[in-house]
């Protein structure tokens, strides 16, 4: 029981929700452990965004609790940390006090926000951009200073729905190794929201398979390919088991 | 290449201003009927550096209604819209007669605002405050709406209250709709001042056009008008001005686009 606790960080019990008299989840089970990355696949309208808003508390289930280690956190907001498909950066702040966003919320100074967060700009490749504006950097930079947004906010529980979904493939390629990279240096639990199969491999520990709407779990499968992982394991025969057998679970 | 047909864009209106106004003093100039209704723009010019000694003091009375006027109504409205935006049920009750009342001609309205008030200067701000309040209300109160809802959300899953959320996201956010408002009022307040003296008054650029008029000297006329567009495009800078103070991002934003 104890060592249960101590692993399970998030708690998802059995989520029910409807929007009207449409069944959007129907009963969602998942569990995110410490410093694990945990993908959630599902078609479009299967209610993933859903349960992101319930897992943030800005939306209240019709049933079920989300426990945050062991406690109840449902319909509380400001717990866990969560990242849109959008970079939602402020267009009029630089992007080191758009990265110290959260620690402004918590009421601290600008200038001493500033100086907490300028040490990570490196870590997050971002060195050298703090003081422009968001307009000045491409997609992949402005996700990139949503990302250390994000683990500002929370390192322990980040929430990223369909980060790379508005980059080209290209970048979202580039983008998908530096994060297995920032992950690998800095401590982060992550449970990230995606329609491509190959993403969700390539990054996850675990994959949960989300049915149709009304949405339940419809399969857990667990990824045992090493890390560090680089581009190549993405032609491996290991690899490409995980894709087909993902596929025939969607199709 | 680019650059040239910039500069292109820039000249283009004074070209066509150049060939208007010769074609205006030869008109003027040919037809001595017309010239003494139409005074020709050189006329207008010398008139205007004549005059100049007693029609500062009239432009400096309009200036100081249409400023007075137009300062207030942004306070007001950045208040009003403030209050309109935390509680929804003002919001909901004020805004659709907002709408309505921007129907009202407010010039058929100064005559009473005379009565009312009396001849001072204290009718003249009141109009210039009705015209400039609307739409410096009306674009704040859209720019609020504006903002995305999904940063709202954001901002509320990292905790944020009403009160932050406002001041971080939704009151910066709606700047750019906010100073498109203050820019067709800045225009407003001259024109509003200037209508509410020709009703009445005893100093003010209206209170000298109306003078002017009736003693046919049409070339003061025109000088008056001549600076009450210098005035609003004095106006129109300043807004110009200060939205670049208040927004340095937006403005790099345009530069780099523009190139
Ligand atoms: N506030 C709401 N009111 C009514 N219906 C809603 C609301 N939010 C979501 N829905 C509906 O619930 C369903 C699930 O939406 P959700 O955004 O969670 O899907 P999703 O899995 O994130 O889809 P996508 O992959 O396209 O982002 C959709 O049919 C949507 O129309
Ligand atoms: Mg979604």
């Amino acid at each position: 029981m104890n060592t249960f606790r101590s692993n399970t960080l998030l708690d998802v019990k059995n989520i029910r929700k409807s929007f009207g008299d449409i069944p959007v989840l129907d009963g969602v089970n998942i569990e995110l452990r410490r410093n694990e990355f945990v993908s959630l696949l599902g078609v479009s309208g299967s209610g993933k965004s859903t349960l992101f808003n319930i897992i943030s508390g800005l939306l209240e289930p019709d049933e079920g609790k989300i426990f945050i280690e062991g406690a109840d956190y449902t319909g509380k907001t400001g717990r866990v940390s969560y990242m849109y498909q959008k970079d939602l950066l402020l267009p009029w702040k630089k992007i080191i006090d758009n990265v110290s966003l959260p620690l402004v919320v918590r009421g601290e100074s600008k200038k001493a926000a500033r100086e907490k967060v300028a040490g990570y700009f490196k870590t997050f490749g971002l060195e050298g951009f703090e003081y422009k504006y968001p307009f000045q950097l491409s997609g992949g930079m402005r996700q990139r200073a949503a990302l250390l947004r994000t683990w500002l906010f929370s390192r322990d529980i980040m929430l990223l729905d369909e980060p790379f979904g508005s980059l080209d493939a290209i970048t979202k390629f580039k983008m998908q190794e530096w994060l297995t990279n920032v992950l690998s240096s800095i401590e982060a639990s992550v449970l990230l929201i995606t329609h491509d199969i190959e993403e969700a491999v390539f990054l996850s520990d675990r994959i949960y398979i989300m049915s149709d709407r009304p949405a339940t779990i419809k399969e857990e499968i667990k990824i045992n390919l090493a890390r560090p992982r680089s581009r190549d394991i993405v032609t491996t025969g290991e690899f490409n088991a995980y894709k087909k057998h993902i596929y025939g679970l969607l199709l | 290449m680019k650059k040239l047909a910039n500069t292109g864009n820039k000249l283009l209106p004074w070209a066509l201003f150049i060939v208007l106004t010769s074609f205006w003093q030869l008109v003027s100039e040919t037809d001595e009927f017309i010239g003494r209704l139409l005074p020709s723009p050189v006329d207008i010019i010398t008139t205007f550096f004549r005059e100049l000694p007693v029609i500062i003091p009239h432009g400096v009375v309009t200036l100081n209604e249409a400023l007075t006027g137009f300062g207030a109504s942004i306070v007001l409205a950045l208040l009003l819209a403030v209050m309109m935006d935390a509680f929804e049920p003002l919001y909901k009750a004020l805004y659709p007669l907002i709408l309505v009342s921007q129907t009202v001609p407010l010039i058929a309205l100064a005559p009473l605002f005379l009565l009312w008030f009396g001849f001072g200067q204290l009718p003249k701000i009141l109009i210039v405050m009705l015209m400039c309040f609307f739409p410096v209300l009306v674009s704040l109160l859209d720019g609020f709406k504006s903002v995305d809802s999904d940063l709202l959300n954001l901002m509320r899953s990292m905790g944020a209250g009403r009160v932050a959320i406002f001041r971080i996201v939704k009151f910066p956010g709606a700047m750019m709709s906010f100073f498109s408002g203050v820019r067709i009022a800045a225009t407003y307040s001259i024109m509003g001042a200037v209508i509410s003296e020709w009703v009445g008054g005893s100093r003010g650029l209206g209170v000298y056009m109306i003078k002017v008029k009736n003693s046919f000297a049409y070339d003061k006329m025109f000088a008056a008008i001549l600076l009450v567009v210098a005035l609003s495009m004095a106006m129109f800078k300043l807004t110009d001005v200060v939205q670049n103070m208040a927004m340095p991002w937006y403005r790099l934003q345009q530069r780099n686009t523009g190139e």
